[in-house]
Order: C-alpha cells, then sequence, then structure tokens
C-alpha cells in the first residue's frame, strides 16, 4: 500500500471519530460516507456506518452513589436465602464480605467494584502524603525522616526508623526539654489515619493529661516516619514517656486506622516488647476521642509505675 | 486486671415467700491487651440457695423486718458468708408488700448485714424483669430466635415480661395468683377482695368460711387462666380484664405476638408437673391455677420452654441480673462512691443535637426533681449518639455545666450517665471546663430512662468499671 494511501485511510477514520484537526459539519460527515466504505474495503477493515451519525452526549447533572459509603455490615446480596433475617442479623456483628451472592463462579458487579474501591483507597493511604497545611492547622510543625521520598520509604524501612539530621536539629530547637510526656504524630502506613484521626486524638490526650496534671512536651509530626524513630525521640527531648500517633497500614475494611505506641525511657535499640499499644482507633474501631483520653490514662499509670510495653499490667 | 470474681446477693421479699440466693460474677476484660479494655460480667452462678421462707408478715402489708433479718442471719451463717464477702447485690421488695415504708424499715434492718452496695426495691416492672432473666426466658428468645414471654405466677400477681431475641419489648403486672384465696382445714379462710368481685361477675358466689370444693375453685381458676391468655393477646381482652393489672397497670404492647413460654413463680411446678396429690396441700389454690393454666386451650397453642428456675427465678434474677457494669473507659470520682437511688433527669433524643436545645432541656428540668424546693442529687441521662468528635464533646461538656449550673452550685457531684462511649473524653472536658473544682462522675454503654433510679457502686476490675443497677424500668410501649 502506497504511504499516501494510508495517510488518507487514517485521515477518514480519525474524521469518523470526530478527532479530525476540524470538526466536520454534518454535510461533511455524509460526503465522507462513500469515501470511508471504499477505504474499509481497500484495507480489509470494517468500519461501521453507524460509527459516523454520533449521537450528541447528554450532560447529566445526577451523581453516581459513592460506592465506597456503602456499610457491608448491612449489604446482603445472596437471592432466594433460606433464612436472610438470621444472615442478616450476624452480619451485623462485624463488617465482613459475606452474604454478597455471586454471579457464577465470580463476585457479583457490585462487591467487585466495592473490593477495588476498598483496595485504592487503601493505596492511596499509603502512597499520598498528608496535607501539610492540615498538620499545620493541627499546630504542628514538621520534620522528616532519612527518607527523601515515598519509595524510599516503602523500600527502606530502615530509615524510615532515623531522624534526618535537620529534623534532630529542629526538634532540639523547638521542643521543650525534659518533659513527662512527649506526643507526637507520623504518617507510618496511613495518611489517611493521620487526616481522619488527629483532630480528636491530639485534643483528647492533651486535655487527659491536663486533667491528670502532667507536663507534656510540644508535639510535632514526623514526615515518612516508621514507630522506631520514637526511640530517637526520646533520647533528644529527655522524655518520661514517648507516645507516637501513627498510621496503620491499611485493610479493605478500613483505611484511617490509627495506633498510639508508648513507651517508658525509650532508647535506640530497646526491645519492641517495651512498647504499649492502643491499636483500631478510628470512627468504626474506638472512637478517637476516647482513645485519646484512654492514651492520656495510660500514660498516667505508666508515669506512676515507671514501666512499660509487657511489663506494665493495665 | 483481667479476671475478677464478685459475689452477689439477691434478696426476694414478695408477699407469700421470702428468699435469698448469693451468687459468684465473673468480671472479666475481653479486649486484647492492644485495645481500649471491654469489661463485661461473663459469667454468672448461683452458688448458694437459701430455704424458702414465707414472708414474716405483721400484717397483710406489713413486713416483720426483725424476722427478716434473722432469716438473712441464719442463711449467711449456712452459706458461710460474710457482708464482707459482698460485692453487690439487691433486695427486691415486691407485690402486695412493696411499700416505702416497709423498703425503710427492711433496709435499716439488713444495714449490718447487706452492706453499703444493697439496694432496697420495689416495683412489678422490675420483679417482671428480674424473674424472666432468672428463668431464663431473654437467653431462650436469643438463641431461638423468637418472643418469649415468662409468667412469674406467684401468690398475689403474675408478672409477665416479654423478650424478643434478647431484647426486652413489654412488662405487665396482673393480680393473678395461687394464694389469691386460701384454704386452712378444707374451708375458705381468705379471697382477695379483687378475686372475689371477679369471681361474682362470673356468678360464682364465694364467701369467707365456706366449704373449699375443689370444683368451684376450679372454674375460678379456669377463668383466671383466661386472663393470662387475654394479657398475651391470645384472645380479645375487654374493660373486666383492664381493670386486673396492678396499680392500674398497662397492658403489654401488641406486637410483638409471643410465640412462647416459660413458667416461674410458685405456681410454675404446678404448670409443668401434673400431679393426684392434695390440691389444696400448700393452703391455697396454686396447684388448680397450675393446672387450668395447663389446661388453658390459647396458652396450649404457645410453645413451652421449661426455664432454668421456677420458683426462685425472681431471687436468682436479683442476685444475677440486678447488676450490670459501666463501659470501661469511664471517669469518676472514686470519693463519690457509691452513689445510691439518684433519679435520672432524661434529655429526650430529640433534643440532643442541637446545643441549645439541650442546655435548655436540663435546665427546665432539673426543676421537676426539687424536693421541698431544694434540688436534689440528680443523675443527667443521655445517649450522645451523634457527638463523639473531640469538638462537639468539649461543646457537649460546657451545655451540660451550662445548663447543670444549678447541679454545679449544689453541694451534690454532677452525675452524667451517657450511652455513646465518650464517658473519658467528656469526664475530661467536664474537669477541665469546671477548673476541677467539682466532683464529676461520668459513666457510659449505661442505658437509663427518665423516671429511673440508679445505683452506682464502688469501681471493679481495677477500677475500669463501676456496677450499676438501673431500677424501675420505663418501656415505651
Amino acid at each position: 500500500m502506497e504511504q499516501k494511501d494510508l495517510k488518507a485511510i487514517i485521515e477518514e477514520v480519525l474524521k469518523e471519530m470526530n478527532l479530525g484537526s476540524s470538526a466536520p459539519t454534518a454535510e461533511e460527515t455524509a460526503a465522507a460516507e462513500p469515501a470511508a466504505c471504499q477505504a474499509s474495503d481497500a484495507c480489509g477493515l470494517e468500519i461501521p456506518s453507524k460509527g459516523i451519525t454520533l449521537e450528541p452526549s447528554v450532560v447529566e447533572d445526577g451523581e453516581l452513589p459513592d460506592i465506597s459509603k456503602i456499610d457491608i455490615r448491612s449489604q446482603y446480596l445472596v437471592e432466594d436465602p433460606v433464612n436472610k433475617e438470621a444472615y442478616a442479623e450476624q452480619k451485623m456483628a462485624a463488617p465482613r464480605r459475606l452474604g454478597i451472592g455471586k454471579a457464577g463462579a465470580r463476585y457479583k458487579t457490585l462487591p467487585q467494584l466495592e473490593f477495588r474501591a476498598a483496595h485504592s483507597a487503601a493505596q492511596d493511604a499509603v502512597f499520598n502524603d498528608v496535607d501539610e497545611e492540615f498538620v499545620k492547622s493541627q499546630g504542628l510543625f514538621i520534620v522528616q525522616s532519612q527518607c527523601e521520598s515515598k519509595d524510599v520509604y516503602l523500600t527502606r524501612p530502615d530509615l524510615g526508623r532515623k531522624l534526618a539530621p535537620e529534623a534532630v536539629e529542629t526538634i532540639r530547637e523547638k521542643c521543650k526539654k525534659n518533659p513527662s510526656v512527649q506526643i507526637y504524630v507520623s504518617d507510618g502506613l496511613s495518611s489517611a489515619a493521620v487526616a481522619a484521626n488527629t483532630g480528636d486524638v491530639l485534643p483528647a490526650i492533651m486535655q487527659g493529661l491536663q486533667s491528670a496534671h502532667i507536663d507534656v512536651g510540644t508535639p510535632f509530626f514526623v514526615k515518612y516516619g516508621r514507630v522506631g524513630i520514637e526511640d530517637e525521640v526520646s533520647e533528644i527531648t529527655g522524655a518520661d514517656v514517648v507516645c507516637v500517633l501513627i498510621g496503620e497500614r491499611p485493610g479493605l475494611i478500613t483505611a484511617t486506622s490509627m495506633s498510639a505506641y508508648i513507651a517508658y525511657k525509650a532508647t535506640v535499640g530497646m526491645p519492641e516488647a517495651r512498647r504499649t499499644v492502643v491499636s483500631n482507633i478510628h470512627s468504626e474501631g474506638t472512637n478517637p476521642a476516647e482513645a485519646g483520653a484512654h492514651i492520656a490514662e495510660i500514660i498516667k499509670i505508666m508515669l506512676e509505675k515507671k514501666v512499660s510495653g509487657t511489663d506494665l499490667k493495665l | 486486671m483481667n479476671r475478677q470474681e464478685i459475689k452477689s446477693i439477691g434478696i426476694d421479699i414478695g408477699t407469700s415467700t421470702t428468699q435469698l440466693v448469693f451468687s459468684r460474677l465473673l468480671v472479666e476484660n475481653l479486649a486484647g491487651s492492644y485495645a481500649v479494655p471491654r469489661v463485661s460480667i461473663v459469667e454468672k452462678e448461683v452458688i448458694y440457695r437459701s430455704q424458702i421462707y414465707f414472708t414474716p408478715l405483721h400484717s397483710a402489708t406489713e413486713i416483720d423486718a426483725e424476722a427478716v433479718k434473722k432469716i438473712v442471719r441464719s442463711e449467711y451463717e449456712m452459706a458461710g458468708m460474710k457482708p464482707s464477702d459482698l460485692s453487690t447485690g439487691a433486695v427486691i421488695i415486691t407485690g402486695e408488700t412493696a411499700r416505702k415504708k416497709n423498703a425503710n424499715e427492711v433496709l435499716a434492718a439488713l444495714s449490718d448485714l447487706a452492706g453499703d452496695f444493697v439496694v432496697a426495691t420495689a416495683g412489678p416492672d422490675l420483679e417482671s424483669v428480674l424473674a424472666a432473666r432468672g428463668t431464663g426466658a431473654d437467653t431462650l428468645s436469643e438463641e431461638h430466635r423468637t418472643v418469649v414471654a415468662n409468667l412469674d405466677v406467684g401468690g398475689g400477681t403474675t408478672n409477665i415480661a416479654v423478650y424478643e431475641k434478647g431484647a426486652l419489648r413489654g412488662v405487665c403486672c396482673l393480680d393473678i395468683g395461687g394464694r389469691l384465696i386460701k384454704i386452712e382445714n378444707g374451708k375458705i379462710s381468705y379471697i382477695f377482695h379483687k378475686i372475689k368481685k371477679f369471681a361474682a361477675n362470673h356468678r360464682i358466689d364465694l364467701e369467707v368460711g365456706e366449704k373449699a370444693d375443689p370444683e368451684k375453685l376450679m372454674r375460678i381458676c379456669r377463668l383466671m387462666a383466661m386472663q393470662l391468655a387475654k394479657s398475651l393477646h391470645l384472645t380479645e381482652a375487654d374493660a373486666e380484664h383492664r381493670s386486673l393489672y396492678t396499680n392500674d397497670g398497662k397492658m403489654l404492647p401488641e406486637t410483638p405476638r409471643i410465640a412462647a413460654v416459660t413458667y416461674s413463680g410458685g405456681v410454675a411446678d404446678c404448670v409443668y408437673n401434673a400431679d393426684e396429690q392434695d390440691v389444696f396441700r400448700y393452703g391455697d389454690i396454686g396447684v388448680l391455677l397450675g393446672r387450668a393454666i395447663r389446661e388453658n386451650e390459647h396458652l396450649k397453642g404457645l410453645t413451652t420452654y421449661q426455664g432454668k428456675e421456677t420458683i426462685r427465678a425472681t431471687v436468682v434474677g436479683a442476685g444475677t441480673h440486678a447488676t450490670d457494669v459501666s463501659g470501661s473507659t469511664i471517669r469518676y470520682d472514686k470519693s463519690k462512691l457509691p452513689l445510691k437511688n439518684v433519679p435520672v433527669l432524661k434529655v429526650p433524643r430529640m433534643d440532643e443535637d442541637d446545643f441549645s436545645v439541650f442546655r435548655e432541656s436540663i435546665r427546665s428540668q432539673i426543676p421537676l426533681f426539687y424536693s421541698e424546693g431544694k434540688i436534689e442529687q440528680i443523675a443527667i441521662a443521655f445517649t450522645a449518639e451523634n457527638h463523639s468528635g473531640f469538638q462537639d464533646v468539649q461543646k457537649l461538656a460546657a451545655a451540660i455545666i451550662e445548663g447543670a449550673k444549678e447541679v454545679i452550685e449544689s453541694e451534690y457531684p454532677l452525675i452524667v450517665v451517657v450511652e455513646n462511649d465518650i464517658g473519658k473524653v467528656l469526664g475530661n472536658a467536664l474537669n477541665v471546663q469546671l477548673d476541677f473544682k467539682k466532683p464529676v462522675i461520668c459513666i457510659d454503654r449505661i442505658h437509663s430512662s427518665g423516671g429511673d433510679y440508679i445505683d452506682i457502686g464502688e469501681p471493679l476490675a481495677g477500677g475500669t468499671v463501676v456496677p450499676v443497677v438501673n431500677k424501675t424500668l420505663v418501656f415505651n410501649t
């Protein structure tokens, strides 16, 4: 085939798809029709003629329902169930992808889309950064671990456990020395958790500590941080108790779960067993504000008993 | 502390019998060690059952408190228990003897035996609930996914509680019982006035002193059993039926429809077991009433379950089910506990969303609790369903403080009872906003209604929870 014939065919096809340099008028489209037929004859392509007269697209104002808002506990999709009521009651006990029916051997469309939506939310929670404006609005200054990017953070856990040299300087400069408690927030594996819970958990801890007349250091935010950084923070600030509020690795039920890792006199290289954990803090789990009040109580007990982790019997 | 065993006492002083049980309650933190604690009562076991005594009475309505004390004292000895072994419990005074004067006297007589935690309380609604729970009607309805009514047929009254899949749906109490007609030496020695009138309505003439005729008395018992069928909405109720409710009480709601029954109370054994012995051997019509209930065509149409307890249902209920535990993250001023018989000021759910409405709701209700023109100790209760964020909780605390200004200026602590799990954060907010100048008790996971009274006991499980007894239950029908 000649080069110029090929070019003509491409032009024709583009024209039919309304992607040409100039949008054809109705007359032009009609005129182009025979040519298109010829072209398809020439190269053996079948271009359906109805593709040429496209219906004008209608833009609706409506919205599609947000499938991530479906409460999977109350979703029951089995057709012709033996006892729907009994199954539905059991489903209310916990969010699980059960009783969602099937299409042949596969998922139905809706549960399949919901699953993918949940998976996407989990990925977003890991890969997105926490909005810096949000962090500042919580009254926190920002420092960073030794990871310079998300990629490094995800591939080099060791660097996520160390503060960058500038971060060490900033903390020395801005934080109160030797407080009873040093609290900070970190993204960990879910930025969404930080955005969703910090505003409730952090002030509730602060108020709880205030209720117990416990002196608190200057809170801040660590970007690309893993739990282990708290040991370094503890050493730098000289705090008796250090507490990090950190995003948990997201699952398919929630992407916004936060944990608090709390330790008494933490030191770099100490055993993990010395950390006390409060996990599953999110709107569908432990109520964030109440969790904050509970964490303050744990800190109070920790200061009294001077131990943490497995040594601390709560 | 993850597990704690506590001991509880239940004393039931009824119109005809007085009983006592000791039980063991196991309180355990069910949450994992990395989660916020979730303390519940996980096991309830009756470890000692007393003999069944006839209630010592001075007159038909006056309890001989000193004689009750003797009974309780001797039972303590037989069980090998000391008052100091007990952490919680309830004294229930029921039926016709449920009068304030009796309650005060019994409480005074038992004060050194029953400790600080034990409550004296009365009321047919609570009795119905305790009997049903003691029988296990609640569990049966939950396990069989059905609607179960427990009929506690006692000496003076029949207390009914209906459970649907484990949830209470309604209670009622009728003047129908085994000792409303008493028989001595083959002669009728006593007839309750309402029953005499009831019999006369059906052209059965009964007089004290006449020979006890089993046929004639059986006719009355059949009519009484029919009234029980009416109370369960198995057949149409009429004006006569409505007059049989104790203290002009209400009927059960028409829904849910009752599918099964359990029987408890003194007459229950006569319902479950047919026998050919002397029908008047207990000196009353209990055996005949039991037979009439067993043979009633409407009641026969329901599934009948055998409950765990019969005559001891109420006392077992009082010993094991009266006490509940609060949520596990709460705030309290320990020096103010225990608290007893605190009336509940309930903020209606619809007043909760707007903080100014919420504040006014508290403020306008406080005068309802005045006693002789002065404020009394009250507990402010609400759901806080839509208030769980930190900022919201702060506003809620501010609204409570403004609304309950009178409480705060009084000598009493500020007591707040919420359903949503925000007790600790709300308690902290109240403490901070009040500048730590007012004792605050803020507990959660407790449902309370207006008209209730609550007791809040001393902390359990290492201080995580407090035992709560919610009394005089009022239901939405």
